[in-house]
């Protein structure tokens, strides 16, 4: 197998796993968001807020595919020749985002949900709300940190 | 995935800012008398302006809105039969006492159950006890059996009440859901703890006691209706050695107050809930303290209606669940 197919499977990776996990997010907090709206449509603002805060993890696995496949060449219309080494090096520095992202939207859609229940019942306390789900960004930050740097790192 | 139930719970948590809390029960105790109560739960959204200023019918409105809301979150209802059991076993108690008297109309019969009035008696009338559900079976047959030997009303009750109770356990047990089971606990052994202070006043033999108890985690049924045989003073000393100790204090102090402390302990058993963000739970809780809060403000209305001191209507109020 090619280099360039574990460099392009890293780069999926990054975007199918985050992109699941804050497909998940999003529509579980959508759902709560819906269902405080039904009854207060008032608060659409605050929890639209909350509702788009787990879709971030789509955006880093976005990001870091795009540096994959510019590194690659195949954003430029040329793929360079990979080694199988070289693949496999990018494959895992894809991982870190791919995986963290895909738990760490899952549980910051959760933790969304969560505060949707306290805009739900004191508006006013927005601001604190929006810091519980956002605590969980942190590791999602970290990995696409990460698989950032390390996809730069290798030489192709 | 479907169990979350994010978006009923959500819509639960935004509903429940519009239950009454003890501070909005101290507002309504403070009314004069029962139209500037009433005065006071239309402006907050109680009953419905097609309706006449009638406590019961405003109170009735307040539990159809219940359901009406439930039916609405697309939740599963079985998940709430617990709650529909009393209602419906008292449709075949009734059904059976019609039947056994020859007086249909003498019974009242709750409409928003599996089976009303008019399939009830069919059923019972016809002795085709096999369509009504398993679990009510055994208990018609040996109820209808013993009111039509005896037309002991009494026994009738006792083997129904049984009936009811133990549906509520299997079912809460078999739910699932530490909410409904909690509940389901909750319910039989206060109903167990009732029937034992009952039985003990009225002096009523080992055998009936032990028939009237339903089986539950947190009672010993035996050793209660052993306690309920000498005395009263005795079924305190057993609470005293159960989860249910702290309610000895208000069975000293008062029967009422023995009642509100019985339905404080299961809005204690929900309260939990008002911080789950998932599951049924919270759509459960709602629904007991929706109920909870109807019946404490029919305690209050009563009370004004009948110009009880504040004292006695206060003995009476149940703690809210927010």
């Amino acid at each position: 197998m090619s280099g360039l197919v574990w460099a392009l499977l890293g780069a999926a990776l990054a975007v199918i796993l985050a992109g699941c996990g804050s497909a998940y997010g999003v529509g579980v907090a959508g759902q709560a968001a819906a269902g405080v709206v039904t009854e207060d449509p008032s608060k659409f603002a605050k929890v639209l807020l909350l509702q788009l805060l787990p879709g971030t993890q789509g955006i880093y696995g976005l990001l870091v595919a795009f540096i994959t496949l510019s590194k690659i060449g195949l954003l430029g219309g040329q793929a360079a020749d990979i080694s199988m080494t070289t693949g496999l090096l990018i494959c895992a520095a894809c991982l870190p985002l791919a995986i963290v992202g895909l738990v760490s939207a899952i549980h910051q859609g959760r933790t969304s949900v969560a505060s949707i229940g306290i805009i739900a019942k004191k508006p006013d306390q927005f601001g604190k709300a929006m810091l519980f789900p956002a605590m969980v960004e942190t590791y999602a930050i970290l990995a696409l940190l990460i698989s950032i740097l390390a996809v730069s790192a290798i030489q192709v | 995935m479907s169990k979350q139930l994010a978006y009923a719970v959500a819509r639960i948590r935004a509903l429940e800012v519009s239950l009454f809390s003890d501070s909005i029960i101290d507002q309504l105790m403070g009314a004069k008398d029962e139209p500037q109560a009433l005065s006071f739960l239309e402006e907050k959204g109680w009953g419905d302006s097609q309706i006449s200023r009638d406590p019961e019918k405003m109170l009735e409105k307040e539990e159809e809105k219940i359901w009406e809301t439930i039916n609405e979150l697309s939740v599963d209802k079985e998940k709430f039969s617990v709650l529909f059991y009393p209602n419906l076993f008292h449709n075949l108690k009734a059904a059976i006492k019609a039947i056994g008297q020859g007086k249909e109309t003498w019974q009242f019969f709750y409409d928003d159950v599996e089976l009303n009035r008019d399939e009830m008696m069919e059923i019972i009338r016809n002795k085709d006890f096999a369509s009504l559900p398993e679990y009510m079976q055994e208990a018609a047959k040996e109820a209808y059996e013993s009111f039509m030997h005896t037309k002991d009303g009494q026994l009738c009750d006792v083997i129904i009440d049984k009936a009811t109770l133990d549906a509520i356990y299997k079912d809460g047990k078999n739910s699932g859901e530490a909410i409904i089971s909690n509940y389901a606990e909750t319910t039989v052994a206060v109903a167990d703890i009732k029937t034992a202070l009952r039985s003990s006043q009225t002096k009523k033999s080992l055998e009936f006691v032990k028939r009237a108890l339903a089986k539950c985690d947190t009672v010993d049924v035996e050793a209660l209706a052993k306690a309920a045989q000498i005395g009263v003073d005795s079924i305190k000393d057993y609470l005293r050695t159960t989860v249910y100790a702290d309610g000895v204090e208000a069975l000293e102090h008062s029967p009422s107050a023995f009642e509100r402390w019985c339905d404080n302990k299961m809005i204690q058993t929900i309260q939990p809930e008002k911080y789950n963000p998932f599951g049924i739970g919270p759509i459960f809780a709602y629904v007991i303290a929706r109920q909870n809060e109807i019946k404490t403000v029919r305690v209050i209305l009563s009370g004004k209606r009948n110009q009880l001191p504040e004292k006695e209507i206060r003995e009476r109020v149940r703690q809210m669940y927010v």
